[in-house]
């Protein structure tokens, strides 16, 4: 694994292999797309308490789980940039916090179109809630920081250490704000989820899941194609001028 | 050579009189700032008294953060220190001590005052302070390694709040619910400053590093 990935430093070979897997990411992505939102629309039972708005979750969930997840790849290639000094992984990092931040503010808004019919208010100081804000301000500080330097190397350091602060931040953040919302929030908010889900809802859930995360792929591949051809260009102009 | 950095900041920030001083006086200032907002019924501000001293100790150490490393770092100060056998972390933690020494310590101890000045109960001054001594300490330290990341940047200042104040939010919760005197919180507290202890020196060290070596 190590290996592969190594080999993977030469952006000649990453070129390659990203121009093999992006056309299936984007297909694949727009077929699930297409299924999973007929499925979720169409097919899928309205729920017995929050009629038809309940189809945002299918939209909410994976956006949420996605904002979770492409952090944790984020942090991962950090670390992997500041190890090895792998310069691919620098750019996976750098590529995922836009995309991270954008699935973190669509779980933020669905969630609250979502709570506006359910709870009848769009938003409550509510632990996931306001976890999952943080986690927006830390994704853009996260690309605040890489913008804020003129040498791309002493950006991308800078941002892969601040990447491990906040991973290591967020589970503590997770826990004191579930902690303090306990203390203060009165238990009027029923969540979601302590039913079992039924299969009829999970499938569509999951094929939307499976678009977003091939949606995911072939975003980072094609950022990380332009920040490679970006680099290329600074240094050919680099080297005609000098 | 711990000593003598601490010795020498801490000389610095008495005779500059500059930073840290302000930084307690913004405290201060801040937080004369919500009666006149709020009104100046006790009853309302004994309600929100403890939040709202903890809310302006965050921005108050905020402001003293910016020019942490900075001064060393313009002047080559730091280049040398990085350049000595002891590791950066004891720079680091270093001039954390110096800093807490100059904001942290004199907040805890004005806050007290201040907090009697919010109409806080008088049975509750001695947990609120204690909850300062036991939680400024974390927010040196976290804001130092933030300190540390935007050395060199362009909008230092701004981008240094950005950056610390979502790392500051554990704090915060925990720092304002030991001073209304919470159960647990005040446990919930320390184990983040002996956290932050133990994690932010390290990456506050790698980040003057990678801003030495550029």
């Amino acid at each position: 694994m190590a290996r592969s990935l190594h080999r993977l430093a030469n952006p000649g070979r990453f070129r390659r292999l990203a121009g093999r897997v992006l056309p299936w990411a984007a297909g694949l992505s727009a077929v699930a797309f297409i299924a999973g939102l007929w499925l979720a629309l169409v097919e899928s039972p309205i729920d017995y308490q929050q009629k038809d708005s309940v189809r945002i979750m299918y939209v909410h969930v994976p956006a949420a789980w996605m904002a979770l997840s492409t952090y944790a790849v984020m942090a991962l290639a950090s670390a992997g940039a500041l190890i090895w000094r792998h310069p691919l992984a620098e750019l996976a990092a750098k590529a995922s916090a836009a995309p991270g931040a954008c699935f973190t503010l669509v779980a933020l808004v669905t969630g609250s179109l979502w709570g506006l019919p359910t709870w009848g208010t769009w938003w409550v100081w509510d632990a996931r809630l306001t976890s999952v804000l943080v986690l927006l301000f830390l994704y853009v500080g996260y690309m605040a920081l890489w913008r804020a330097f003129d040498d791309p190397r002493r950006a991308g350091r800078a941002a892969a250490v601040l990447a491990l602060v906040g991973a290591v931040n967020l589970p503590i953040v997770k826990f004191s704000v579930d902690w303090w919302s306990t203390l203060h929030q009165p238990a009027s908010v029923s969540r979601f989820g302590a039913p079992a889900i039924d299969p009829a809802m999970l499938r569509p859930l999951l094929v939307m899941y499976a678009a977003f995360f091939f949606f995911w792929i072939a975003v980072l591949l094609v950022r990380i194609r332009a920040e490679l051809d970006e680099r290329r260009l600074a240094a050919l102009a680099l080297q005609r001028s000098g | 050579m711990f000593l003598a950095l601490l010795g020498r900041d801490l000389a610095l920030a008495g005779r500059q009189g500059g930073e840290s001083g302000l930084a307690l006086l913004f405290f201060v200032l801040g937080a004369v700032l919500f009666p006149l907002g709020l009104g100046p019924d006790p009853g309302t501000l004994a309600g929100v008294g403890s939040g709202l001293l903890w809310v302006i100790a965050l921005l108050a150490a905020l402001l003293s953060l910016e020019r942490l490393f900075r001064d060393d770092w313009e002047d080559g100060t730091l280049d040398l220190l990085a350049a000595r056998p002891e590791p950066l972390v004891s720079v680091v933690l270093a001039k954390c001590a110096a800093h807490w020494l100059a904001t942290g310590l004199p907040m805890t101890i004005v806050s007290a005052l201040l907090a009697s000045m919010l109409a806080v109960p008088g049975d509750r001054l001695a947990v609120l302070a204690l909850s300062f001594l036991v939680g400024t300490p974390a927010l040196t330290l976290i804001g130092a390694a933030a300190a540390a990341l935007t050395l060199g940047a362009r909008l230092g200042g701004v981008l240094t709040a950005i950056l610390v104040l979502p790392l500051y939010i554990p704090v915060l919760i925990f720092g304002a619910a030991a001073a209304e005197g919470r159960e647990g919180a005040l446990a919930l507290l320390a184990a983040l400053s002996l956290a932050a202890l133990a994690l932010a020196p390290a990456a506050a060290a790698a980040a003057l590093r990678h801003a030495v070596e550029q």
